[in-house]
């Protein structure tokens, strides 16, 4: 039980302190995060706005596809982007493993879904009345798009809120992908799981409450933009 | 007003977004632009030690070369190895060493240190191992049903553990409720020995680092040492670059010469956790 109260000192101290190797650690974390979640969104929101607005054939199907790939075991996404970046996988020529790109293949892979599937939910979900009124008020075809995306923007934001949460707080393409590696690839979570390989719990318990005070910030920044965008 | 007013900031959100990333990319470029670097696959127990950290300093010093590792167990790394994906393996599973080289993987396997594999247990010992030969320990345990875990992952101790059974004549309690196969690193092993009040057997480099993160009192103790069969052997193999023309096999063989001189074996003898020594280097034998 100790190690915890110990790990609430330790975290202090390790960020207080500058600790050289914490630091690294967040910031690569960050590094990493942000791209992830930058493409992510690049690639989910206008996938996510097509799966909920458009009709097509097969959108349920794709619907349930998308819901399935929610469910992705963080160890088996490694193994798949493993497969195509070893240096004997299709990919190999391009030296992405054991490289903060290479890790987020596999976190984009993660959080995809995440963003397509509650972005589709929220375009979904608007007031059928809103495209009526449009309608009749003489809208465009592409104005009305551009209306249901701009009114399904705070689902939107929750979309990118749990991705982000996804992403951060994945350990299994960081580790398999990532490798560890010390001053390069060593996330806040590979850095957890190392502590604890080694039986240091308490410094394991202060990386994970950095980790939230990270994520706290993030999503924090996140709360005060939105508050601008309703103004 | 409402509406044009979003439409206006929200070009500015994805102004932002494509700032992380260029900024993100920017330095991901410059950190990719510096010394060059020997990538390493090597066993848990050499990093979780220290001892990685403890030498990396000291081989660029010496060398200029960056040294990166993936600490993982000695059957993933082989597969790093066999994969291309690194240039070095720093390992110590003499029978899958031999096979990787076999298979033409390998190149220039030398041996670098050792230490000992030890069981540890609990004070009382159930199963009255203490002082037992290696083969006469699992056996006392097997008889006695006691909870033995198991790393159960391929790594070089897990192989040893297998070799230790069929040199006992026991086939591996595969299925013996008491036999409790759980898949992780050594750390977590003997913490869930010391949980079950069980033995494990265990390198004592890492045992040495957990008495440590115990303060000199921990739960489990060493019963059965000193047999030969328990000898832990490690070992260095370059990539071959037959098989690998981009590994770096230049870089390897600077650090299998630099990890083999005299200087840095004493280097290694005097690498010490609690005031005690954890690897004896054997490089010369």
């Amino acid at each position: 039980m100790d190690y915890i109260a110990e790990g609430v000192l330790q975290a202090l101290s390790l960020l207080l302190a500058g600790d050289e190797e914490t630091w690294d650690a967040i910031f690569t974390t960050m590094k990493l995060s942000s791209l992830s979640i930058a493409v992510s969104l690049a690639l989910g929101i206008p996938l996510g706005f097509l799966l909920g607005y458009a009709e097509f054939p097969g959108k349920r199907i794709c619907r349930a596809v998308v819901d399935t790939l929610l469910a992705l075991p963080t160890v088996v996404v490694g193994l798949l982007v493993y497969a195509f970046v070893s240096r004997r996988g299709p990919l190999g020529e391009l030296g992405l493993l054991f490289t903060l790109p290479g890790v987020a293949i596999g976190q984009v892979i993660l959080a995809l879904p995440v963003v397509v599937a509650m972005t589709a939910t929220a375009v979904e979900s608007l007031d059928r009345r809103l495209s009526l009124t449009l309608l009749t008020l003489g809208a465009g075809r592409s104005q009305l798009a551009l209306a249901s995306l701009l009114e399904s923007r705070y689902g939107v934001l929750l979309a990118a809120a749990s991705a982000y949460g996804r992403i951060i707080s994945e350990v299994g393409v960081s580790m398999m992908i990532g490798g560890n590696i010390k001053w390069h690839t060593r996330t806040i979570t590979t850095a957890i799981t190392l502590e604890t390989g080694k039986g240091e719990f308490a410094m394991g318990v202060a990386l994970g409450l950095v980790l939230l005070l990270v994520a706290f910030l993030v999503n924090g920044s996140a709360s005060l933009l939105r508050r601008r965008v309703r103004t | 007003m409402h509406r044009r007013n979003v439409a206006f900031r929200f070009p500015r959100f994805s102004l932002l977004l494509v700032l992380v990333v260029g900024l993100a990319l920017v330095l991901g470029g410059v950190a990719a632009a510096k010394a060059p670097v020997l990538r390493m696959a090597t066993t848990t127990s050499t990093d979780n030690t220290g001892l990685l950290d403890y030498l990396a300093p000291l081989f660029q010093k010496a060398t200029g070369i960056e040294l990166q590792w993936v600490a993982v167990g000695t059957g993933k790394a082989i597969e790093f190895g066999k994969n291309g994906d690194v240039d070095i393996l720093f390992v110590h599973d003499p029978e899958s060493e031999k096979a990787f080289m076999d298979g033409g993987f390998g190149a220039n396997r030398r041996q670098v240190m050792y230490n000992d594999f030890i069981f540890v247990g609990p004070k009382e010992d159930p199963a009255k191992i203490q002082g037992l030969s290696a083969a006469e320990t699992l056996k006392a345990i097997a008889t006695k049903g006691a909870v033995f875990t198991s790393r159960a992952d391929k790594s070089g101790t897990h192989m040893k553990e297998l070799a230790l059974w069929k040199e006992a004549g026991i086939t591996v309690p595969d299925k013996e409720p008491w036999y409790i196969q759980v898949g992780q690193g050594m750390i977590q092993t003997i913490n869930i020995a010391a949980e079950r009040n069980g033995y494990t057997l265990t390198d004592r480099g890492t045992f040495i680092k957990y008495e440590e993160n115990h303060k000199g009192n921990p739960p489990l103790v060493i019963l059965s040492e000193g047999d030969k069969a328990l000898r832990n052997q490690y070992s260095v193999i370059a990539v071959n670059p037959a098989k690998w023309s981009d590994a770096r096999y230049d870089l390897a063989v600077k650090f299998i010469d630099w990890i083999v001189s005299p200087e840095t074996q004493k280097v290694i003898a005097e690498f010490k956790l609690s005031g005690k020594q954890l690897f004896f280097p054997n490089a010369g034998e």
